[in-house]
């Protein structure tokens, strides 16, 4: 049988990043899909050795711009199981705040994109309209609209003042007329009913056998949160349900998303109404990392947000290991894409929310018996080369 | 003389429909902006991108088979052109007996000469998109003639000028229960020949990038933008002399065509695009019933 290359990428008007997926297609039917990342490596693990411990808070943030508060609060985690450090109540109330704001206006990203990729601009532009109010409240409450800079080892770096807090609850309460009215909009439409529903799906048992985490994997019935699973910040002390639907298709993706903005809200509005009377510290001094290992994990809005950090007891992590939700999710496409047409793989390869700052992954080669680094730039470079070549013969490009 | 004179008709189709063509356009792309909460482009904004890209450099890929990509524009244009024409000619000349079949027959082309240009940019992406334009083309056009019959079948009458005057002698089109069915379908119909969302497959920027015209740059980029221009304005203007009952009020005229205009880009805006085997299933099953529906309705006098 005779393969067509469909490619989406590394440059496509489907993505805001580079990334490559070549869709083998018969007809308009995808057989098999191949990707690569890594387009974009910018050695964040490398660098953050080089740092000293508070500085990687703000080298972490730039990983993602979107989820650029999950990083930082699983890092955090990191440190604090690695030096035993409790933070105070008060710290804890404001690190949820600030990840919930950063869920909500992530999903939102998220409902307007997929609107996008279906060609219902509409969506697009009325769930990013609706996503500024959360900016705003962003910029007044850490000063910036994203990179909030906010965490730090031993607990928050600003505080939320009681007028804000007023505020915050005002615009909330607008945003969730205005998300009810686009949840029923998404919903309830029959056309969009008819482009996501029985599209993409992943099982429970797909589920397991790629490792997916977050949004994907509750789409499928996995009952999985590290929010309540793992109980840090504020998640264990208000009320709050883990979203999960049973279908694991597109349309499915799309409930647990826009259902979990209403669970954000839920748990910003108690921890809103505790921090009223909270008194206290925000942050406690910390002066010293003693040497070992911590793991710390966060629910960012795409899944479970990994990093593992280890200390010789100098002033820089020794390592710092850091896994990230879409590295684990796009993996899933092997099971999702193939037998469905091009016009339904687009929407899938967006249905997981992939961040391509997520994937980005460099591969050293070495020599098993000499350690000795076998291919560099220059190597790579050839290589790269002769395979257009190789790939222009046999699609039977002239040679120029 | 007679040259004389169709040369002047072509030429009038191609100012009036061009232009009033580019400003539907920028009706389109306003009305979408506000729906958006964006501000939207000025109303030169089409002759801008026009001109502009009437400057720009002519790519023509390797692969592609040059005569036509080259010649699929030009027919394109002198298609929707042509068919404009044949609208005109019924208010300023005597028109021939059929020229609603000469009109169904015009409006075909256009989506042709999309389908060629995709096979002949040696692209994959446009090859995608020209086996998904053709597929378009087959589930929309019986369900736009079985539309387009159920005038005839009321007035006895295939002449496009014909009809409109019986519709100012006795009762405009969608006054009919049969008509107004006929109307809804004929519009749905034309959204897919137009391209426009949810039958935008063709194009559909973020699965293929952009489809069937994804090789094409420059003049002949332009010379297909303004082909959808002036098949925008020239179906709706048809739509208004057929099921609106005409120009024959300048005034009311207008608002019909803005009140068309306004329907095809509400529908625009409001869905998301279908798949192609969902448009297939909704044309030949929802729309041609709806057409057969009316088109019996018809027969009956309703």
């Amino acid at each position: 049988m005779k393969k067509v290359i469909v490619p989406i990428g590394p440059y496509h008007s489907l993505f805001e990043e580079p990334e490559y997926f070549a869709l083998y297609c018969d007809g308009e039917r995808v057989v098999d899909i191949e990707w690569m990342a890594g387009y974009n490596h910018r050695g964040i693990e490398k660098l953050s050795e080089s740092k000293h411990w508070d500085q990687v808070t703000f080298l972490i943030e730039r990983i993602c711009g979107i989820c650029s508060t999950s990083h930082p609060i699983a890092y955090c985690n990191a440190v604090e199981d690695l030096a035993k450090i409790e933070i105070p109540e008060r710290a804890k109330y404001i690190r949820s705040i600030v990840g919930e704001l950063e869920r909500l206006h992530s999903h939102l990203l998220w409902v307007g994109l997929a609107g996008h990729f279906l060609g219902y601009n509409t969506v697009f532009m009325w769930a990013w309209k609706y996503r500024e109010p959360i900016l705003d409240i962003m910029e007044m409450v850490t000063g910036n609209r994203n990179h909030y800079a906010m965490m730090k080892i031993g607990g928050v770096r600003r505080d939320i003042e009681n007028e804000d807090i007023d505020i915050i609850k005002k615009i909330l309460d607008e945003l969730k007329g205005k998300l009810e009215m686009l949840t029923g909009a998404v919903l309830d439409d029959p056309v969009l009913a008819a482009r996501l529903k029985g599209v993409g799906v992943l099982t429970k048992q797909d589920i397991k056998d790629y490792g997916a985490v977050g949004p994907v994997a509750r789409a499928s019935g996995v009952d999985i949160d590290v929010r309540r699973d793992n109980p840090h910040a504020a998640y264990n002390l208000v009320e709050w349900k883990v979203i999960t639907c049973q279908d694991g298709d597109v349309f499915s993706k799309a409930v647990v998303r826009l259902l979990e903005c209403f669970e954000s809200i839920k748990i910003i509005e108690q921890s809103l109404v505790r921090l009223k009377k909270i008194k206290g510290d925000i942050a406690i001094e910390v002066r010293y990392i003693p040497s070992g290992e911590g793991i710390g994990r966060y629910e960012a809005p795409r899944g479970e947000c990994y990093h593992y950090v280890r200390s010789d007891g100098t002033s820089r992590p020794v390592r710092h290991k850091i896994r990230a939700p879409s590295y684990v999710n796009i993996p899933t496409f092997k099971a999702s894409c193939i037998g469905e047409t091009i016009a339904d793989v687009t929407i899938i390869l967006a249905g997981i929310d992939p961040c391509y700052c997520c994937t980005e992954r460099a591969i050293t080669v070495y020599d098993a018996d000499t350690r000795k680094k076998l291919f560099d730039g220059k190597d790579l470079m050839k290589l790269s080369q002769e395979k257009t070549r190789k790939i222009k013969k046999q699609l039977g490009f002239k040679e120029k | 003389m007679d040259i004389i004179k169709i040369f002047l008709l072509i030429l009038g189709s191609f100012v009036i429909f061009g232009i009033s063509g580019m400003i539907s356009g920028w009706l389109d792309r306003k009305i979408t902006a506000r729906l958006q909460w964006r501000i939207g482009p000025p109303w030169w904004q089409n002759f801008a991108d026009f001109l502009k890209l009437t400057g720009k450099e002519t790519v023509i890929p390797d692969r592609a088979n040059e005569f036509l990509f080259f010649l699929s524009p030009a027919i394109g244009i002198i298609s929707v052109v042509i068919t404009g024409a044949v609208l005109l000619s019924g208010i300023f000349y005597k028109p021939a007996r059929w020229d609603l079949f000469i009109f169904i027959y015009l409006m075909m082309i256009p989506s042709i000469t999309i389908f060629l240009a995709g096979a002949a940019s040696g692209n994959v992406l446009a090859s995608v998109g020209a086996g998904r334009e053709l597929r378009l083309l087959l589930s929309y056009e019986l369900p736009f003639i079985l539309a387009l019959l159920v005038p005839v079948v009321k007035y006895h009458s295939a002449q496009i000028s014909e009809i409109m005057n019986y519709q100012m002698m006795y009762k405009i089109n969608v006054g009919y229960i049969s008509g107004l069915i006929a109307f809804i379908v004929g519009l749905l119909a034309f959204q897919g020949k137009l391209g426009y969302v949810p039958f935008d497959v063709s194009e559909a920027e973020t699965e293929i990038a952009g489809g069937t015209f994804v090789e094409y740059s420059g003049v002949l980029l332009a010379m297909f933008k303004l082909t959808k221009w002036i098949l925008l304005s020239v179906g709706v203007t048809f739509f208004v002399i057929y099921f609106l009952g005409g120009f024959h009020n300048l005034i009311t005229g207008i608002l019909k065509y803005l009140l068309v205009l306004l329907l095809i880009v509400l529908i625009k805006n409001t869905n998301p695009r279908l798949r192609t085997d969902q448009i297939l299933r909704f044309s030949w099953g929802w729309l041609t019933i709806l057409g057969f529906f009316a088109l019996i309705l018809s027969l009956a006098g309703f």
